[in-house]
């Protein structure tokens, strides 16, 4: 691992955090912007300007009247400091879907280089679609793929083109059971839809980045992935933005759906400039036999609210949760995760790592339910915390609740620190203080990343490295 | 040649004073012993030779080839060519001791800390030759090491530094007679190749092993006997207590 580890190192990312590496953001030219308060009127022009079937406009009314409905969550915080009505809740920029780099307005492509897709999707990727602000700006996908079947789309071009696929799970599997969630229904914009036909395993995975170019503003992706029966498939979101003169809010959807003995696994890399107030609303099914994985690189942004989670519907079926939370600076992190044991046999492991420093603090809120005839149900989850200093802190939350007998629901959580102690011993090893900590914090994250594919692992590597190698003396 | 030297060292710790006054001189190639009871400031010299700043230098100063290492940070110490073992286990369970190896040898031969490093394979000779399990090497730094098998893992990366002077604080502790043997083995092999070694103890059994050419006993912060291997014949016949009474010390 190291050793491939050094080898790529050239050719990925050199720079920063997301806001440094991207610089201040830049003007884009923006084709369609509309702002202000959430109105029917809003909704519809959305509808009308993406030239929707009549079903998802429906969608989208019924999820504003719930949305209105909906009492605003109390237990979030930073919440109020988001204001609905004066962010461009739909921001078009001036270009037609790409099929190639250099047909990217400059500005765009540019964000791009600098974070190194190019390389990225000729090294490691099938398909790969890039979202700027509200639409799906470039998207390439491997003939090869397409001709068994698999479709990877804009989410706006498969709602038209598969309306019966789309129907099946939009908002079905994650229904408007909160009023971030109802509002996304109203809003979404963008996203991915993935299917994999029964039987057809995809070895390298699919990528849809997504980036926030402008202040003031919400981006509303909907992606979905579905792997038929026995299929197989590995989608990864990355997220990042340049530094924005106030704020923007992030407010997306991953649903996914693993049927009979399929193989699901949803990775992110979520590394937003820390001027955006990130939520998240992601779940996934699995059917009998079928296996969902979900990684949660949760290292950018300002707040950030995600909760992975997995429903084991059928008998067998099951799930692991991998979490990396980044608190590093007054931020407030949560990166849970939820399971529901629903059918006989079903496993889950919940596999947590925080690291907390320079007054962060990193939550971990968990649920497992297990259903009463859920029989044999396991579940483990285990919570590790790596706290720098005295001004940051970790917070764990796991709540269960087991109605089924023969259920076995465990849990471990660990705190440790980088003390003088180690930080000496490294240093009489011959590695500088600053590589000391790089070594004990990726240490630390190391059996999560290593399950990722290789050069996702060096740019989730990286990033830590230069979060947490300048980090000012610890104690 | 290589030199260090401990000029009239004076060391506190948290403000208080532990080393008043020590010096002694360890080149290259030769063995040099320290023995004295719990609590004499053993460790407190090696882990202020090895820069840990929690060890002020009050008076005196410590020198490798002449040159001062007082304004040393512990790996500008290390990249000098000084190996400090530790006495008891620390434990890193989030690094893995392989990467430690490998991170260790490249910051030895100037390479950037993840680089691939082809000496790890002579890792794993070495740990056979010293009776380390090769799972270890998957464990993290220390991470429920038994007391012998941290004692073989710090001999183990002193021998793949190859450094110009290794000190190890009580290489023999929690280790039997084989892995004690061992260990000695391994010490001359390193004296042999060029090192010059200090090493703290408190036992006669692994002095018989490595004859060192020089035998200081510290009490108290300060060296009150110096000699040759006849001091181990002492120590292990009267006890401290009781040489220290003879020679009038305590």
């Amino acid at each position: 691992m190291e050793k491939e580890l050094a080898d790529v190192r050239g050719m990925i990312i050199e720079s920063e955090r997301a806001s440094e590496l991207l610089g201040a953001a830049k003007p884009v030219p923006y084709a369609v912007e509309l702002k202000g308060r959430i109105t029917r009127d809003m909704i519809e022009e959305i509808s009308k300007l993406k030239g929707e079937p009549d079903w998802m406009r429906r969608l989208r009314l019924r999820m504003l009247e719930l949305f209105e409905k909906l009492p605003m969550p109390k237990w979030v915080r930073g919440v109020g400091e988001i204001d609905l009505e004066t962010l461009v809740h739909y921001a078009k920029p001036q270009t037609q879907t790409a099929r190639s780099w250099d047909e990217l307005p400059k500005e765009i492509r540019e964000y791009y280089e600098k974070l190194g897709l190019p390389e990225m999707e000729a090294k490691a990727l099938l398909g790969l679609a890039t979202q700027f602000d509200s639409e799906i700006v470039y998207f390439n996908f491997k003939r090869k793929l397409e001709e068994k079947g698999v479709v990877m789309l804009p989410m706006e071009e498969a709602v038209k083109k598969y309306p019966d696929l789309v129907k099946q799970y939009f908002m079905r599997v994650f229904p408007a059971e909160h009023k971030f969630a109802a509002l996304h229904g109203a809003l979404w914009s963008g996203g991915t839809f993935i299917y994999v036909p029964p039987g057809v395993r995809i070895e390298q995975p699919l990528e849809t980045f997504f980036l926030i170019g402008g202040s003031m503003e919400s981006q509303m992706e909907h992606s979905i992935v579905v792997a038929d029966k026995g299929a197989q498939v590995h989608w990864i979101e990355g997220c990042s933005a340049p530094r924005l003169l106030k704020y923007s809010f992030h407010n997306g959807m991953v649903e996914g759906y693993a049927h009979e003995g399929a193989d699901l696994k949803i990775t992110t890399v979520q590394n937003w400039s820390r001027d955006i107030i990130n939520f998240n609303n992601k779940r996934a099914v699995a059917e009998a036999r079928a296996h969902v994985q979900w990684v949660e690189g949760s290292i950018g942004s300002k707040t950030t609210y995600t909760f992975p989670s997995t429903i084991l519907k059928g008998e067998g079926a099951s799930t692991e949760i991998y979490g990396i939370t980044a608190a590093n600076g007054g931020l407030w992190k949560e990166n849970g995760a939820k399971v529901w044991h629903l059918a006989p046999d079903t496993k889950s492991r919940i596999v947590n790592k925080s690291i907390s420093a320079n007054g962060g603090t990193s939550v971990y809120r968990g649920m497992v339910y297990v259903a009463k005839g859920a029989k044999y149900a396991r579940s483990h989850v285990q919570c590790d915390a790596l706290v720098l200093d005295g001004d940051s802190a970790n917070i764990t939350i796991p709540h269960d609740q087991v109605f089924e007998e023969t259920a076995v629901v465990t849990h471990e959580a660990t705190a440790s620190r980088i003390s003088e102690e180690k930080l000496m011993y490294l240093r009489a090893r011959g590695l500088t203080e600053d590589e000391a900590k790089a070594s004990v914090v990726l240490g630390f994250v190391s059996d999560i990343v290593k399950d990722l594919p290789f050069e996702y692992a060096v740019v989730l590597q990286r990033v830590l490295e230069l979060e947490f190698s300048k980090l000012g003396r610890v104690g | 040649m290589a030199v260090l030297e401990v000029r009239n060292l004076h060391v506190a710790v948290d403000g208080k004073r532990i080393l008043k006054g020590v010096s002694l001189t360890v080149k290259s190639g030769e063995i040099v012993a320290l023995m004295g009871p719990n609590g004499s400031g053993k460790s407190t010299l090696f882990q202020t030779i090895a820069g840990n700043p929690r060890y002020q230098v009050v008076e005196g100063d410590v020198l490798l080839d002449g040159a001062s290492l007082k304004d040393a940070a512990p790996e500008e110490r290390f990249a000098k060519g000084l190996f400090v073992g530790f006495q008891s286990p620390v434990a890193i369970p989030e690094v893995r001791f392989a990467f430690l190896i490998q991170a260790m040898l490249n910051k030895r031969s100037g390479k950037k800390l993840g680089d691939a490093n082809p000496k790890i394979a002579e890792a794993f000779k070495i740990a056979g030759e010293l009776g380390l399990k090769q799972d270890v090497f998957n464990r993290g730094v220390g991470a429920g090491f038994s007391g012998g098998e941290f004692k073989r893992a710090e001999v183990l990366l002193a021998l793949l530094a190859k450094p110009s002077i290794a000190i190890l604080d009580e290489p023999d502790s929690g280790l039997d007679i084989d892995g004690m043997a061992a260990i000695s083995k391994a010490l001359l092999r390193l004296a042999e190749g060029g090192a010059g070694i200090l090493l703290s103890t408190h036992y006669a059994r692994i002095l018989k092993f490595l004859e060192p050419s020089k035998v200081y006993v510290m009490y108290d912060g300060r060296l009150v006997l110096e000699g040759g291997p006849e001091i181990v014949k002492k120590v292990e016949e009267a006890g401290y207590e009781r040489l220290f009474k003879e020679a009038g010390i305590a």
